[in-house]
């Protein structure tokens, strides 16, 4: 199945990756509304150092350590990728404590977010790849 | 084929998933006894505490869950004996249940310590099941005048007094060790911990127990009083393993099992709370009763019992809680060279020794956790990735470029 996937080498540390997240998630029309004078939490994130730079979501691995961590029911597989209900999540963050990459944070509501590939808003498919001035990060196959 | 597991928690349903990826068509049959469809036990604190409502409890899995998996429940049963040269197990109701291969999935059970005049207490419950959530609710009733009296100050006994705060007059904790979490946290992690939970109104008594109840007091060993209305025993669990022993597995505290989760009989598997596996550390059997683990096992378990391959030895001990919204996420053991970084708003313990990761502590800040949890499961040398860098905080940036392609580009597969 389809998954982002990161060219380390590209990527110009430029973070739009994290706004369209942020705006792809956050329900309002338009990217102005949503992230003008905001605090974004976005389910993407680069890390930088140096002249190194990367971003680092959801992998919606095959086995996820995340999924069977859950003690609620919140995260689950759907059609390959990783899916979170946040009704029932409660916060107690052991798919945090699981991730080997770091890939779930803690939602401006106190449960749990993560990448679910744009699958849920009206986008369909990842705006961070969209939004990418670089291809630095794909939706592909691999 | 014929599966029978005998329990219906984790282990329980992550063993159908098991069998279900390899045998499609086996007959699987689930003996529990509680009523409940599969739900997460370590809910019922969130329930009470009113994070989660019972509908969201009873949904770990759609409704249909066990019509689409082919499972034939029998809840509300128990077993009373395994024949193991029969392969068949008793029923409490007098069925003979066949069976190809067996999982025991009975999960620990509360302990309670014999005390004096506990038999005069009229409301005292465990906080285990969700009966005894839902039991405990009722004996607390809505007028938020119970005193309440919590003896353990583990995580069980401290989750019931953070969910039933706000339902009680007051809530006391007694336990036996000098601080709270005895089993999970070090001192001066615990007294963080116990200042913050303090702060919300509940009362500590450590280092002291209980020497004789009367029906609405209890007598310390200090000499102390405690007087309250509801009573919760929350000492401790030890795994059920009674039904095994009696069958012919080996038991050590837990039901004894190898990486595949078989147990010394054959075609007799086990999983969950109620085993013992190799501590990869020591050698020697271990009860790791924790909800992952549980997980994990349960699908080795089933895959082998559907003839599958698969092996689990990478158990860690590792809890992720909070309380009164202060996060805790630990994992490994803290015999180690300790390596500290504290801030207004957290802790943070790494524990290191022979060029690994053995263990970690965070509190407060608990931001990419598992990267810490993966060094330490992975056993990964220290010396292989920028320490000093994810010493600081968790990053990806600590590894290697070749790894970071594998972890991020795929490159693996």
């Amino acid at each position: 199945m389809k998954k982002v996937y990161v060219n380390e080498q590209w990527c110009l540390g430029c973070h739009l990756c994290e706004y369209y997240c942020a705006f792809a998630n956050s329900g309002k029309s338009s990217m102005i509304k949503a992230l003008k004078d905001r605090h974004i939490a976005p389910r993407i994130r680069i890390e930088e150092r140096n002249n190194i730079s990367f971003a680092v979501s959801c992998r919606h691995c095959t086995d996820p350590l995340c999924v069977k961590s859950c003690i609620s029911g919140a995260l689950s597989i759907a059609d390959g990728a990783v899916m979170v209900d946040s009704s029932k999540c409660v916060g107690c963050f052991s798919c945090i404590m699981a991730c080997p990459y770091g890939a779930l944070s803690r939602s401006e509501a106190g449960v749990i977010q993560k990448c679910e590939l744009c699958k849920k808003n009206e986008f369909g498919m990842p705006l961070c790849v969209q939004g990418c001035p670089n291809k630095a990060i794909v939706y592909e196959e691999r | 084929m014929k599966y029978v597991i005998i329990g219906g928690g984790a282990a329980a349903l992550s063993c159908i998933e098991g069998i279900r990826s390899i045998d499609k068509a086996g007959e699987i049959t689930l003996v529990s006894k509680e009523t409940y469809p599969f739900y997460g036990r370590p809910l019922i604190s969130y329930l009470l505490e009113g994070k989660t409502t019972m509908e969201n409890v009873l949904a770990y899995r759609p409704a249909d869950y066990e019509a689409t998996h082919g499972v034939h429940a029998l809840r509300g049963e128990t077993v009373t004996a395994i024949d193991a040269s029969a392969h068949t197990v008793a029923l409490a109701s007098g069925e003979l249940l066949p069976y190809d291969r067996l999982c025991i999935t009975t999960g620990s059970v509360p302990f309670i310590p014999p005390m004096d005049g506990l038999e005069q207490v009229e409301d005292k419950t465990t906080f285990w099941t969700l009966d005894d959530a839902l039991g405990l609710k009722a004996m607390l009733g809505e007028g938020r005048d119970k005193r309440v009296l919590i003896l353990g100050a583990g995580l069980i006994g401290l989750k019931c007094a953070e969910g039933i705060l706000h339902l009680a007059a007051s809530v006391d904790v007694v336990d036996l060790a000098p601080r709270i979490l005895p089993a999970v946290l070090p001192e001066e992690p615990a007294a963080i911990v116990q200042r913050r939970i303090e702060k919300d109104g509940v009362r500590f008594t450590l280092g002291d127990s209980v020497a004789r109840f009367e029906p609405n007091l209890a007598h310390l060993k200090s000499g102390g009083e405690i007087p309250f209305d509801v009573l919760v025993l929350a000492v401790g669990v030890r795994p059920n393993a009674a039904l095994a022993a009696d069958a012919g597995c080996r038991v050590e505290r837990g039901i004894v099992i190898s990486s595949g989760c078989e147990t010394s009989v054959p075609d007799i598997y086990a999983a969950g709370d109620c085993t013992a596996q190799s501590d990869p550390e020591t050698g020697k059997p271990r009860v790791l009763a924790i909800w992952p683990n549980a997980m994990m096992q349960g699908e080795t378990a089933g895959r082998r019992m559907a003839g599958g391959e698969a092996s689990f030895d990478k158990g860690v001990p590792m809890n992720a809680t909070g309380f009164m919204g202060l996060h805790l996420i630990s994992a490994g053991s803290y015999d180690g060279e300790l390596l500290l970084s504290r801030t207004p708003d957290a802790y943070k313990a790494l524990y290191v020794r022979d060029d690994r990761l053995v263990g970690f502590i965070m509190l407060g800040d608990v931001e990419r956790a598992g990267i810490y949890t993966s060094l330490v499961r992975e056993r990964t040398p220290l010396s292989s990735i920028d320490f000093e860098l994810i010493r600081e905080t968790p990053q990806l940036m600590a590894f290697s470029a070749t790894e970071r392609a594998r972890k991020l580009g795929g490159a693996h597969l």
